[in-house]
């Protein structure tokens, strides 16, 4: 075990760095795709806060900070509700709260649907940034906790 | 265009609290501002839509131009209206009362972005036409409702608030299977749908089994007697204006408003529901009102009256008759005003005294003239004494019981009325009157906006009785009693509305 | 049938962790017991003996799938068990910091 280094093993962190990338592709590719297979925004809006939660299980939260740190979290989080929300209003413009303008395009196109994949963006910007920032919360309080205690 | 005004009541305070979370951090003042402007703005919107309903009938707003069985609806009808106005008035007295009173908390933004949260779920609840989308924004309304008992993170905050988010699941989770059982039976979620399809099938036990499911989960959001134990708890607990916002309206639109439209509306009065409720309308009456009056604690005092008087209002609409309806209506309206009041004032007595208990206050009417008087004109019109709106709303529910044979619930609600009064007599003696206590000389008034939402709270209070005037009653009461009693024609509107 | 009776006793014992342990923690766990019962019946209620799964793919006719509907409801229903699990979580170790236990019967300010 080094103690010097946050986080664990040498196994662990040589596997992570191998599939992190994978994992955060792989969460883009399911928002992305949300409108023509399973999945979507809250799916891959998790998948993609998994990535990170892994590196910060892996190397220890500072470098899990490095990449987002809670400000920016928070800041995304709040910008994709705002994101989702104008999109939905701007359907009012055009006729009623929520109604899918634009384009329709053909199906099993990755560009159809009108608004759809951008409302799935703005789930995973939401669903991303939320749930990594429930568990730094939930994380971070233990460790404050145990701070204390020693 | 003016059906564009539906989906408004939710965009609004969604909109506003996610700005709040995005900029309240960074420019000071901005949340208290922004979120004044919001409920502002709601309280409106809401009272334009009483006459809006009142020209119209009823509006069916289609969500995403998907017509009701398939797509989410918005529907607003008198009930709607009503509730809407109910909500959207006292959260705008909460929330410039709060500019002052939350000046002691940290991360008042956060507090503005739950709050607004909470009212967008409330407004949702009461605007929605389709069962699950009420659920969802519920359970929005009470998971803010959960963080912000918890707000102030102190002992009695936290523990109440657990206790609080425990039975609101457990609530919820009742609630969702209630919703299950009506979905396998009628195959659809659209309230209008549900009830004509339930009314083609006929009775049958799994109607009887969702609503004795509904019975229990909005029994315990409304804190029903048997259900009642987290009241007490979560209410005092949380910051004052949360406390008239819990008290004042939560409880209304998440508990009695869904009672009304899932029982009237969608599974069609039923007797045997009605006189349930009548009954357990009587025995939160009666529990809550002899729990209060061994209460030292002010806060703790105000909650177990919440209990007694949703007593009255679950009673006043179990009779089923016009006039209780009418009296039940009323009288919700009349409890959020001055509820919501009596925590403002026991918030501006705690924010000059810093201690809730009576024993330890005196005299206080001699510093703090303007509480003193705005917090006795709504401990009156709680105790039903003449001019006040307390008083109209409890003698039509009063007069329903004996109209329609009820005597021994007329005699409870005076027996409790007189209780009521004796609880609040109470109050007034130990905290307001008598000689001021050496250790509270150096005490001030409240700021300028706590004292101006408790006046304006006040004179609604005084004036509210003008509101069963036979013209003013026509267009705001009215509409909202033949709402709740056109039943299952609700259905027939609502596809009549969308044509 | 008895999947249904199944989802009742998964239901009854969250309602018994609920009502009889004394841990914070286990009383979070019944939570979420409660939830996955609920949300399971709601799923077997929309289910059908040998359905497929509701996807449209390019090329294939729709027969014999199961009910779409209660899935999309129960993906939200998890969503929101989430955030009150998240929350709940979040205010017992908020109640563990201020008093020390997670024992119930200790944690007690409140009382009247």
């Amino acid at each position: 075990m080094n103690t010097q280094e946050p986080g664990m093993t040498l196994i662990v962190k040589t596997i992570t760095r191998l599939t992190v990338g994978l994992i955060l592709l792989f969460g883009i590719y399911i928002v992305s795709h949300g409108h023509i297979s399973p999945g979507g925004g809250f799916a891959g809006g998790v998948i993609i806060a998994l990535s990170f939660i892994h590196i910060m299980l892996a190397f220890g939260k500072e470098a899990a900070f490095k990449r987002i740190n809670q400000k920016a979290a928070s800041f995304f989080e709040s910008l994709g509700a705002i994101m989702f929300l104008t999109i939905a209003i701007l359907g009012m413009v055009s006729g009623y709260f929520f109604l899918n303008f634009g384009m329709k395009g053909e199906p099993f196109e990755l560009f159809s649907a009108g608004t759809m994949p951008l409302s799935n963006i703005a789930i995973a910007f939401k669903v991303g940034s939320g749930l990594f920032m429930i568990v730094v919360i939930l994380v971070l309080l233990k460790i404050d906790k145990k701070e204390e205690e020693k | 265009m003016t059906n564009h005004l539906l989906p408004l009541f939710v965009i609004i305070p969604l909109a506003s609290a996610f700005v709040n979370s995005l900029l309240g951090k960074r420019i000071k003042g901005f949340s208290d501002i922004i979120s004044s402007i919001a409920t502002l703005f709601l309280a409106v919107i809401s009272v334009y839509s009483v006459f809006l309903i009142k020209d119209s009938g009823m509006i069916v707003y289609k969500v995403g131009g998907w017509a009701p069985p398939i797509g989410i609806s918005m529907v607003m009808d008198g009930l709607t209206s009503f509730m809407l106005v109910t909500v959207n008035v006292i959260a705008f007295f909460i929330s410039i009362y709060s500019i002052n009173y939350m000046e002691k908390y940290t991360e008042k933004w956060n507090f503005y972005c739950l709050f607004l949260l909470m009212i967008a779920g409330m407004n949702g609840v009461v605007i929605s036409g389709d069962m699950f989308n009420l659920y969802v924004f519920l359970e929005i309304a009470a998971i803010s409702s959960y963080a912000l008992v918890a707000f102030g993170t102190e002992h009695e905050g936290l523990e109440a608030s657990f206790k609080y988010a425990v039975m609101g699941t457990v609530a919820s989770s009742f609630i969702l299977l209630g919703i299950v059982f009506l979905y396998s039976f009628t195959s659809t979620l659209n309230m209008a749908d549900m009830s004509m399809e339930i009314a083609r099938k006929g009775a049958s036990c799994i109607v009887l089994l969702a609503s004795v499911l509904f019975l229990m989960g909005f029994g315990l959001k409304s804190a029903l007697v048997p259900f009642h134990a987290w009241l007490p708890d979560a209410h005092p607990s949380a910051p004052a204006p949360i406390s008239a916002m819990l008290s004042g309206v939560l409880i209304k639109s998440l508990g009695i408003y869904a009672l009304i439209r899932i029982f009237f509306s969608v599974l069609g009065a039923e007797p045997k529901i009605l006189s349930i409720m009548m009954v357990l309308g009587v025995l939160s009456m009666m529990v809550g009102v002899i729990l209060a009056i061994g209460q030292w604690d002010l806060k703790r005092l105000l909650a177990y009256h919440s209990i007694s008087q949703v007593g009255y209002i679950i009673l006043g609409i179990g009779l089923g008759t016009p006039l209780g309806i009418l009296g039940g209506l009323f009288h919700l309206l009349n409890h959020s005003v001055f509820k919501s009041l009596l925590f403002l004032n026991s918030g501006a007595v705690e924010y000059a005294v810093g201690t809730r208990d009576l024993e330890k206050m005196g005299g206080l009417r001699e510093k703090m003239g303007v509480t003193a008087n705005t917090s006795l004109i709504a401990s009156m019109s709680i105790a039903g004494i003449p001019p006040f709106n307390g008083f109209w709303s409890k003698m039509i529910i009063i007069a329903a019981c004996v109209e329609a044979g009820h005597f021994a619930f007329a005699f409870c609600a005076v027996i409790g009325s007189i209780l009521t009064l004796a609880s609040f007599m109470k109050v007034q003696r130990y905290a307001f009157f008598g000689e001021l206590k050496s250790t509270l000389n150096q005490i001030k008034e409240a700021p300028f906006f706590m004292k101006l939402s408790m006046i304006v709270l006040a004179v609604i209070c005084v004036a509210g009785g003008l509101l069963l005037l036979p013209d003013v009653s026509k267009v705001f009461l009215g509409p909202a009693r033949d709402a709740v009693l056109a039943g299952s024609e609700y259905a027939k509107d609502v596809f009549a509305a969308l044509r | 049938m008895s999947v249904y009776f199944l989802c009742l006793v998964l239901f009854c014992i969250g309602l018994y962790c609920i009502l009889r342990k004394r841990n914070l923690i286990k009383i979070i766990i019944g939570i979420a017991i409660i939830e996955y019962a609920v949300n399971l019946f709601f799923v077997l209620v929309g289910y059908k003996m040998g359905g497929r799964a509701p996807i449209l793919s390019p090329g294939q006719s729709i027969v014999d799938m199961v009910d779409p509907l209660p899935q999309a409801l129960v993906l939200t229903a998890i969503v929101i068990g989430l955030a009150v699990t998240a929350l709940i979580a979040a205010i017992a170790m908020r109640v563990y910091e201020k008093y020390g236990t997670f024992d119930i019967t200790k944690i007690r300010r409140l009382k009247g």
